[in-house]
């Protein structure tokens, strides 16, 4: 088992190595240089050429990416925004924990909420408690995030005032971008419990059980749950790695100072060193959650867990 | 003197869908003494499967419809026991064998916790954990596997391991009455023999009666005391094992089945498989089930269910045998 942590663990080196070079190749390909980007119209071209010189950018590119590797790797550093000339390393480090809590709170309500009702829907199939949770889940599955969240600030925030629109300052402020974002994973994960569950409650072994004289709930909850887990774990898995990266609608709304705004504004600036620092992060992350679902299979499912350690299985 | 365990009168079993109407099991009725074995014999959608579910009232909800019929068991009407006091029937006193012990067991849960579960549902004598631990080593050497392997997954065993597993599971409680659904059928030959010796010493140890569901009349010859012979839902003959396999008159199905067998010690050179297919059991014939296959069909077979000839312990349902067509 450590011996297989521990090689994912190197696994992860090359994908962030990769990461990093197809990123920084996709910015190379893009047309347009950073210089003018930053200048702006209205410049003369030796301005915009001798900015481009102190960036570094008149470098051919496969210098320019393994001097941002050489630098990366022995020094640490990651480089400085080429649009604000701040060091683009601890800008990151403070954004990550907030992008990170809001996919962590979003990823946990989502599963509190969604799971058990997929469960009770499936479970009492055909009845009210499954239709009911089961139209619903289907709307808010296709409400687009920011527009229930424009719905929770005008309620929580603007009528109510209990919630700051935006910000993070509190713990408050974390509140509606997770029921905004939550909400939709939820159902995502209801339906995906209820599928999952139904499936696995026609199994013989479920019959075995309710042969054995097991009571429905001890059948459900001993029997079925870790069976019908499976798939709902790879879900919550890509789920998160879509949050991670792909709130910034959200960030945007609720003015989180996330990863995810900041990629984008890194995007539009053509600022190299803030995309690169900004998506190793999300990958290095994103290694590490796929690394953790697969570990929660192995506690899950013995037969993946004898795979892992390579006994005999 | 007979000590009648089960009897079932005039059962009637349906799977309603929105669809179609499914008549599973047309009217059975069958007794089973303490401490003998009755063979259920019949071709796959004869509804064998469905009288054992109906048995241990774990018809799919909703679908499976009881629509007539009594179920004595010890004195008791099972149909009519509230689900509570029938779960305390189930794998206490009516324990069940599955086809297909491949999927049977969770795959996710130790044998040993399996086996045990079974113990801790019924513990009316407040064992400790250690006791039960004790009997699920027990059982477990009982059918021949070592009890250090009670820690292990269902995917660590063979097929014939795990069919083991399973009837240990359903011996775990020492059941008064055990339904083993063509327990052999997923084992290859040399462990189906295994298997039904085990079965057939465990029986004889323990004095369980026992419900052989099977459709191999080898199975039937080695374990049963009697025998009854379903087809599209009935019971069409049952007796004595020696009154199936030696008897004079016989249900042109039954004769049919046994010529389906091939023979090492006779000279017929071909079987004489039945001819055609059972009848859909959503539209079945009116009349004599069998008739459209059967080799001696007349007119009243078509339109007048046959009674019973009944001769000792002996039942045929066809107009073959019976008298203006009454009991």
């Amino acid at each position: 088992m450590y011996r297989y942590v521990i090689k994912r663990l190197l696994l992860m080196i090359p994908v962030v190595l990769g990461v990093s070079f197809v990123i920084f190749s996709i910015l190379a390909m893009v047309p347009g240089d950073p210089a003018s980007m930053i200048l702006g119209a209205g410049v003369t071209q030796e301005e915009v050429d001798q900015l481009n010189h102190e960036l570094g950018y008149d470098r051919p590119f496969l210098v320019r990416y393994f001097s941002y590797l050489y630098d990366a790797i022995f020094h640490f550093d990651f480089g400085t925004s080429y649009a604000t000339r701040q060091e683009v390393f601890p800008e990151v480090m403070a954004k990550a924990p907030i992008s990170f809590a809001i996919a962590m709170n979003a990823i946990i309500f989502a599963g509190v909420v969604g799971i058990p009702i997929g469960v009770l829907s499936a479970v009492k199939q055909y009845s009210l408690l499954d239709t009911i949770p089961t139209f619903i889940a289907l709307f808010l599955a296709a409400a687009p995030a920011f527009w229930v969240g424009m719905l929770l600030m005008i309620l929580f925030s603007l009528k109510l005032g209990w919630l700051p629109t935006g910000g993070v300052e509190t713990w408050k402020g974390y509140v509606l971008p997770m029921l905004a974002l939550g909400l939709m994973y939820a159902a995502q994960q209801l339906r995906f419990t209820r599928s999952s569950m139904l499936e696995t409650i026609r199994q013989d072994y479920i019959r075995t059980a309710r042969a054995k004289g097991a009571a429905e709930r001890t059948v459900i909850w001993k029997h079925a749950m870790k069976n019908a887990l499976m798939p709902v774990i790879t879900i919550i898995g890509v789920n998160f790695g879509g949050l991670l990266g792909g709130a910034i609608v959200t960030e945007t709304l609720f003015s989180i100072p996330g990863l995810g705004t900041y990629i984008v504004n890194g995007i539009k600036q053509k600022d190299v060193p803030v995309v690169m620092a900004g998506t190793m992060c999300l990958a290095v992350m994103f290694a590490g959650i796929m690394l953790c679902v697969d570990l929660l299979y192995a506690f899950v499912d013995p037969r993946i867990k004898a795979k892992y350690s390579g006994r005999r299985g | 003197m007979s000590d009648v365990l089960l009897q079932v009168r005039d059962l009637s079993v349906i799977y309603k869908t929105d669809l179609e109407t499914v008549h599973a099991v047309n009217g059975i009725s069958f007794s089973l003494e303490r401490g003998k074995t009755l063979g259920l014999v019949g071709e796959t959608g004869a509804g064998k499967t469905t009288t054992a579910l109906t048995l241990m009232r774990l018809l799919p909800e909703r679908i499976g419809i009881v629509e007539q019929g009594e179920i004595e068991f010890e004195g008791q009407e099972l149909l009519a026991l509230p689900e509570n006091e029938m779960r305390e029937i189930r794998g206490e006193k009516i324990a069940m064998i599955f086809q297909d012990p491949m999927t049977s067991l969770n795959p996710v849960l130790t044998v040993g916790e399996q086996i045990g579960e079974a113990l801790s549902l019924h513990n009316f004598s407040k064992k400790s954990k250690e006791e039960i631990e004790a009997r699920v080593d027990e059982v477990l050497t009982l059918v021949g596997i070592p009890a250090g392997r009670k820690k292990d997954y269902p995917h660590q065993f063979s097929g014939g391991m795990k069919q083991r597993v399973v009837i240990a599971m359903a011996l775990a409680c020492e059941p008064d009455l055990l339904i083993a659904d063509e327990p052999t059928t997923a084992l290859d030959v040399t462990i189906q023999a295994q298997v039904l010796l085990m079965m057939r010493d465990l029986r004889d140890r323990l004095g369980t009666s026992m419900i052989m569901i099977t459709h191999d009349l080898g199975v039937v010859a080695q374990t049963c005391d009697t025998v009854a012979v379903m087809y599209a839902g009935e019971i069409i003959e049952q007796g004595t094992l020696l009154d199936i396999f030696k008897g004079e008159r016989h249900h042109p199905y039954t004769t049919g089945l046994f010529g389906s067998i091939p023979s090492l010690r006779g000279h017929s050179k071909r079987l004489s498989p039945i001819a055609g297919l059972m009848p859909d059991p959503t539209n079945l014939p009116d009349g004599c089930r069998f008739w459209p296959r059967c080799p001696h069909c007349t007119e009243r077979c078509k339109t007048e269910h046959p009674g019973t000839y009944v001769d000792g312990t002996h039942q045929v349902c066809c107009h073959l045998f019976t008298e203006g067509g009454s009991k």
